[in-house]
């Protein structure tokens, strides 16, 4: 296997949340107990329902906040918070909304070379917009938006700058939450090329996180599947989606349309909601959801087993 | 009959730079028990175009149409009164914003049960009952401890769900879902379109599926109409519109799907939908086209017959003599 330029141990986030007056405050467990590791010029794919801790994932990568407990490290060496401001350099994140993550009242030409004004104080001025120019047209936009303000661009071309602000600090390690879910089919499409062309370009390490299982399956190198807060699932793309271990993993996959009108199949119903993250049961996690769990289950804590391809199930599937 | 009936229904609105085209001629039928998909870029005027048939449009918009009948109604000619019996009760809408939709200042609770008593008059227990069991039905956990949360106090695709379980309360005969899932997990998503199935089985209930999502409505509609820039561009039962696309747009459409992609990069759709300013005067796809010569750029084309699924194009796509790409 390559060398990881990114990796997790033991990732925990917790958040203390009010119970209401004169109670103590619970502890969510938004991520607990997480590794991954991530090479250069792959996408890691993760994927799972809403609230299973996707996006707390992405903001401890991108050091928006520290873990609770575990460690990041970045080229073997560890991300501690008083590094932050110059591994951030190396760690770039692009959100959903391409609406809400830009300036509306910086120009994009700004918006570019802000990265650089505050991260590159050696560049001179021409310098940093020549980089800004540069990164427009990497991205495929036009000379003349480089004066523009973001209300007058398409969703797509938002993202397309978020994208190229991202990049302007040559980061290794891209962490993109949920990056065309606001997208129509057909920009997608095109903001997916251009993730796909700027890897194979510049060897960027994807932290891809979506839920659009579609998606997954054409970017990905590898799959985590996330299940409150934890991994349940982790593999190589192809064994993900072929041979799916963990029941949860089957049923995701079997709830996720397919844009086949002939191929309709069986779907796995799934009863109950996904429960709080404030109250886990000591057992696994999908137990009160799952149509397999034993007693076991809802006893003991499993854990990922496996070689490349690892499920944390007592009764893993196939 | 048809339970819907819509005849070169057009919607446009005054703006502070002049008039906008949101909706342009949209013919549109709808049998009871059937569901159809409307499908269509960000901006083709779905939700305008049903949020027409409605009523529900501020003043700025002028609606224009030769027909817009429902169950028999005239919804173009009927007093309000009228109208008001039949909204929200036999023609239900579940809306694209479940936030704009709900009243923030009223327990979700009350307002389905309001909801149920204006129009089925039932009793307070009664109400309460069945208050209940739609929360259940729309996979609401805890759902009698629900009835009594404010809509800001519960996630979006919470409000979703009780969107949702309002537009059905009351059985209607036809349902306009605007991307009633978007904002939920495959897992409720998949429960949710199941729910709307048994509905339709059990009530014969028409939907009208407003939706991006092509695996959704791959799975669950009959008949397909695709949108560009207000208009219907093509009409098709889902098999063949999936097989065989007669418009380019929605050949093109369909090669975006990553599922269908055979290549690292996808096939993309260069260009963006004309907006106000730059509506092209002949066929309104024709700068994005691949296929678009002379005629396409001064030559708005007609909708051709049924057998061709209505397509506006002058050389449409696997008609026997031309081929999708
Ligand atoms: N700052 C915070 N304070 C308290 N709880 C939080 C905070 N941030 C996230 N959470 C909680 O942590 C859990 C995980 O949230 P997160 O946003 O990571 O989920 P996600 O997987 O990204 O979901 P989605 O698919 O909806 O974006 C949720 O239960 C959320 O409510
Ligand atoms: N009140 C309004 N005033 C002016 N223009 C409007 C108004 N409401 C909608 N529009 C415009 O009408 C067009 C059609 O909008 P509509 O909401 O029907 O699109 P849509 O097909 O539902 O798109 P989406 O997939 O994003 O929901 C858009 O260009 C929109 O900007
Ligand atoms: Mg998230
Ligand atoms: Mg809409």
């Amino acid at each position: 296997m390559t060398e990881a330029v990114i990796q997790g141990a033991g990732l925990h986030r917790h958040y203390d949340v009010s119970a209401g007056v004169m109670r103590k405050p619970r502890v969510l467990r938004a991520v607990a107990g997480l590794d991954f590791e991530l090479a250069a010029g792959k996408t890691l794919a993760v994927v799972g329902e809403s609230g299973c801790g996707k996006s707390t994932l992405a903001r401890m990568v991108a050091m928006i906040e520290p873990p609770t407990e575990g460690e990041l490290t970045l080229d073997g060496k560890p991300m501690l918070p008083s590094d932050w401001a110059s591994l951030r350099q190396s760690v770039q994140i692009v959100f959903q909304d391409p609406y809400g993550s830009l300036n509306p009242r910086q120009r994009v030409g700004v918006i570019l070379q802000e990265p650089l004004t505050i991260n590159r104080p050696d560049l001179t001025r021409a310098e940093r917009e020549q980089r800004a120019r540069d990164m427009l047209e990497m991205v495929g936009l036009r000379p003349e938006h480089f004066d523009r303000y973001p209300h007058m661009f398409s969703g797509g071309q938002r993202q397309r700058i978020a994208i190229a602000r991202a990049l302007m600090l040559n980061p290794k390690v891209l962490v993109l939450d949920e990056p065309v879910s606001a997208l129509d089919l057909s920009i997608q499409s095109a903001i997916l090329n251009l993730l796909t062309e700027l890897q194979d370009r510049l060897h960027l390490a994807y932290l891809f996180i979506s839920h659009d299982l579609s998606v997954v399956r054409h970017v990905a190198d590898d799959v985590i599947v996330m299940y409150l807060g934890r991994a349940v699932e982790v593999g190589p793309k192809a064994q993900i989606f072929a041979a799916p271990q963990h029941p949860y993993t089957r049923a995701l996959l079997s709830a996720t349309p397919n844009a086949d009108p002939k191929g309709r199949k069986e779907r796995i119903k799934l009863s109950g909601e996904l429960p709080s993250p404030l109250d886990i049961s000591s057992g696994c996690p999908f137990a009160p959801r799952c149509w397999k769990a034993k007693e076991k289950c809802r006893q003991e804590l499993p854990t990922l087993s496996g070689d490349q391809h690892r499920a944390a199930c007592f009764y893993p599937e196939g | 009959m048809s339970l819907l009936r819509i005849r070169n229904l057009s919607v446009s609105f005054s703006t502070a730079s002049g008039a906008f085209q949101a909706v342009d001629a949209v013919d549109l039928d709808v049998d009871a028990g059937e569901i159809l998909a409307i499908v269509g870029e960000s901006g083709s005027g779905k939700s305008v175009s049903m949020l027409a048939l409605m009523g529900l449009l501020p003043w700025t918009a002028t609606v224009t149409a030769d027909e817009l009948s429902f169950d028999g109604a005239d919804l173009l000619r009927i007093d309000r009164a009228a109208r008001r019996k039949i909204i929200g009760n036999d023609l239900a809408m579940i809306f694209q914003e479940p936030m704009t939709a709900l009243n923030p200042c009223f327990m979700v609770g009350w307002q389905i049960k309001e909801a149920l008593r204006v129009h089925l008059g039932l009793d307070r227990a009664t109400r309460h009952k069945r208050a209940i069991e739609l929360f259940e039905q729309v996979g609401i956990p805890d759902a009698e401890k629900r009835l009594t949360a404010f809509p800001h106090q519960m996630s979006g695709g919470m409000n979703q769900r009780v969107m949702i379980a309002m537009a059905i309360a009351c059985k209607p005969k036809l349902l306009i879902a605007d991307e009633p899932t978007t904002a939920l997990d495959v897992t409720i998503q998949a429960q949710i379109l199941d729910l709307l199935a048994d509905l339709r089985r059990e009530t014969g209930m028409g939907l009208v599926l407003i939706t991006h999502d092509m695996g959704v409505v791959a799975e669950t509609a009959e008949r397909v109409c695709v949108q560009y820039a207000g208009q219907k561009i093509e009409e098709q039962p889902v098999g063949p519109l999936f097989d065989q696309p007669h418009h380019p747009y929605t050949a093109a459409l369909l090669d975006a799907l990553p599922e269908r992609a055979t290549d690292k990069l996808l096939p993309t759709i260069p260009g963006v939908v004309p907006g106000q300013f730059d509506r092209p005067s002949g066929c309104l796809f024709s700068p994005r086209c691949k296929f678009a010569d002379a005629t396409c750029t001064t030559t708005p084309p007609v909708a051709a017959g049924p057998e061709l699924g209505q397509v506006r194009c002058h050389y449409p796509l696997n008609t026997g003599e031309r081929k999708a790409s």
